[in-house]
């Protein structure tokens, strides 16, 4: 074999101007200057700065009363129950939602009506109306029993027993989150792949084992996003519980303003650092929830924020040495 | 009917009889009547909308006949015969029984992304109740080892290139000790310097006695490991025979014009 042709020799033909030096190879590209990015920047971390020394001295928000009902019994009992009214509305509302979504994708049309018309309906009225609605239940229906339909009756139950305020809160929520849950989890069903229905199909799965196993686990990455913005929007909704007289956090921060009208604000304030804490901790859950559903999604695991950190670390302590080098 | 049959008779491995299908006004099986013996291998060819993938489908009842009946092993798939000899559909619960008691390889693969490649092979004789988890692993790990996969037991399908994927499959499919194999274009999702590596699987498969049919585009392949070609276009068996005869000297104009725009 001979030299072979081609780069060897275009690149020894080639006219000087196009041939790169040595010195400007090995130079690292100077990046561009952004004045405009620098004066945007000021513009911003002022407005913000004002923004804060506006919180921190402005008297009108009194952060002394804020410290003083943050950690109250009355205030951290309402916690309590927004948390469990919150706890088992999103539990109930999923599980009425998963079953919602598999009526809708059932082969039965009367599965398909009903379901279809229960989230026509819950998603229709208000929320606020159906809880007063549902307050005002044993009104309506004096007993319940169960039974034989349209026959004799095993179990009675008295309804203003059974219903007290926290039964029909989270029997209001559940309700109305079931009918927004059974769309999240209708999609996500759908969104799996009809390759993966038919796989299962031809290797004789049994039908529980393909929904729960195959179908189930890859609908929920899809799931988990949409169904944590529904929770997020239940523990706010929580607030409405206050109209049928319990005390969730809203409601005891209510009640306590309506005794010390001067702290209403620093209330207010108390309630809504509770709720942002609420939201983050649920968004944290989330990254790993979906982290957790990701294997077998992509090739490698989104890094966690721990492991982000350590790598950034070490990127900076390689940027620094590099520097100190030259 | 069966009784009429002699006891001794080994029954064909599969038999299919005067299958129709039809979407709506199109017809995508018209007539198809075919017959395998135990162990033979049967290439499936034809041009693309032929009925090749849907006549694969009606064999383990993934599409319903509208007309005819598809039996393997001599037992009628997806139906019985009830009082009077009418055909009665079966219960979901039996169809997905015998299914198990059929291989089937898909063109894109369709290995479960949320499994790993060890539990996508172990997870169907668990679930059919046929062994416990350990067995089921140890049998997972031997099939990946006969499909040259047994280092990668870990991964993660996505984590595979195509081939691997698809011998994955092929360990998937096994793992149920299917009686037929059925593959519905296995190559074709795959880059070339990749088809290779399936395709000597399944000639392993083929030389080892296991009855399959293939679907496929290879026809070099097919008339390496096919005891017989079928010919198929328009939803009917134009032409069937050993390679030799249906591949190089055609009987029917219309196998002549295909093999001459894919050789």
């Amino acid at each position: 074999m001979s030299e072979p042709p081609g780069a060897a020799v275009s690149l020894a033909e080639a006219p000087p101007v196009d041939t790169p030096s040595k010195s400007f190879a090995s130079q690292r590209v100077q990046p561009l200057p952004r004045p405009g990015r620098w004066i945007t920047t000021a513009v911003v971390l002022v407005v913000v700065a004002q923004i804060v020394h506006g919180l921190a001295t402005n008297p009108f928000y009194q952060w002394d009363r804020f410290r003083y009902w943050f950690l109250r019994p009355a205030i951290l009992d309402g916690l309590g129950v927004t948390l469990e009214v919150t706890a088992l509305s999103a539990v109930l509302g999923l599980l009425g939602g998963i079953l919602l979504a598999l009526g809708r994708l059932s082969g039965s049309p009367v599965l398909r009506a009903v379901s279809w018309t229960y989230t026509w309906l819950f998603r229709s009225v208000p929320l606020i109306v159906l809880l007063i609605f549902l307050y005002n239940f044993s009104a309506l229906y004096k007993t319940l029993s169960l039974g034989i339909p349209f026959g004799p009756a095993f179990v009675t139950f008295d309804e203003s027993r059974l219903a007290t305020d926290m039964t029909v809160a989270v029997i209001g929520l559940s309700l109305n989150e079931a009918a927004y849950a059974a769309e999240v989890v209708r999609g996500g069903i759908l969104s799996v792949d009809q390759g993966q229905h038919e796989a299962a199909a031809a290797l004789g799965l049994p039908k529980g084992y393909q929904f729960t196993r195959i179908v189930f686990p890859q609908a929920l990455r899809s799931i988990t996003p949409n169904y944590v913005n529904q929770l997020i929007g239940l523990i706010k909704s929580t607030s409405l519980v206050f109209y049928v007289s319990l005390l969730d956090l809203f409601g005891s921060v209510q009640s306590m303003g309506s005794t010390y009208p001067g702290d209403i604000v620093p209330l207010l304030l108390v309630a809504t650092v509770w709720y942002l804490i609420l939201t983050s901790l649920v968004s944290v859950v989330q990254f790993y929830v979906e982290r957790y559903f990701a294997r077998g999604a992509t090739r490698s695991l989104p890094p966690t924020p721990l492991q982000k950190a350590r790598a950034a670390l070490t990127d900076l302590r390689a940027r620094l040495r590099r520097e100190a080098a030259v | 009917m069966t009784t009429t049959r002699p006891p001794e008779t080994i029954p064909a491995a599969l038999e299919i009889h005067d299958v129709h299908k039809w979407y709506g006004a199109h017809r995508v099986l018209d007539g198809i009547d075919l017959t395998v013996r135990p162990g033979e291998v049967t290439v499936v060819i034809g041009p693309s909308g032929s009925g090749k993938s849907t006549l694969l489908r009606v064999v383990n009842h993934l599409e319903k006949p509208e007309i005819g009946h598809v039996s393997v092993g001599g037992e009628l798939i997806g139906v019985k015969r009830g009082s009077g000899g009418r055909l009665r559909e079966l219960s979901e619960r039996t169809i997905l029984a015998q299914r198990s008691r059929i291989g089937f390889v898909f063109q894109n693969f369709n290995l479960f992304p949320h499994l790993t490649v060890l539990d996508n092979v172990a997870a169907a004789p668990v679930a059919t109740g046929r062994l416990t988890k350990p067995e089921a692993q140890e049998l997972a790990r031997e099939l990946l080892t006969r499909v040259g996969l047994g280092d990668r037991t870990g991964a993660y399908p996505r984590q595979l290139s195509g081939g691997q994927q698809q011998r994955v499959a092929i360990a998937r499919a096994l793992a149920l000790r299917p009686g037929i194999i059925l593959f519905d274009e296995p190559t074709s999702a795959l880059d070339p310097e990749l088809v290779g590596e399936v395709l000597s699987v399944i000639k392993d498969l083929a030389t080892s006695g296991t009855t399959l049919v293939i679907v496929t585009h290879e026809i070099g392949f097919a008339r390496e490991v096919a005891d017989r070609i079928v010919f198929i276009d328009g939803g009917r068996i134009v032409e069937q025979g050993p390679p030799a005869q249906v591949l190089d000297k055609p009987r029917h104009e219309r196998t002549r014009d295909f093999l001459s725009k894919v050789l």
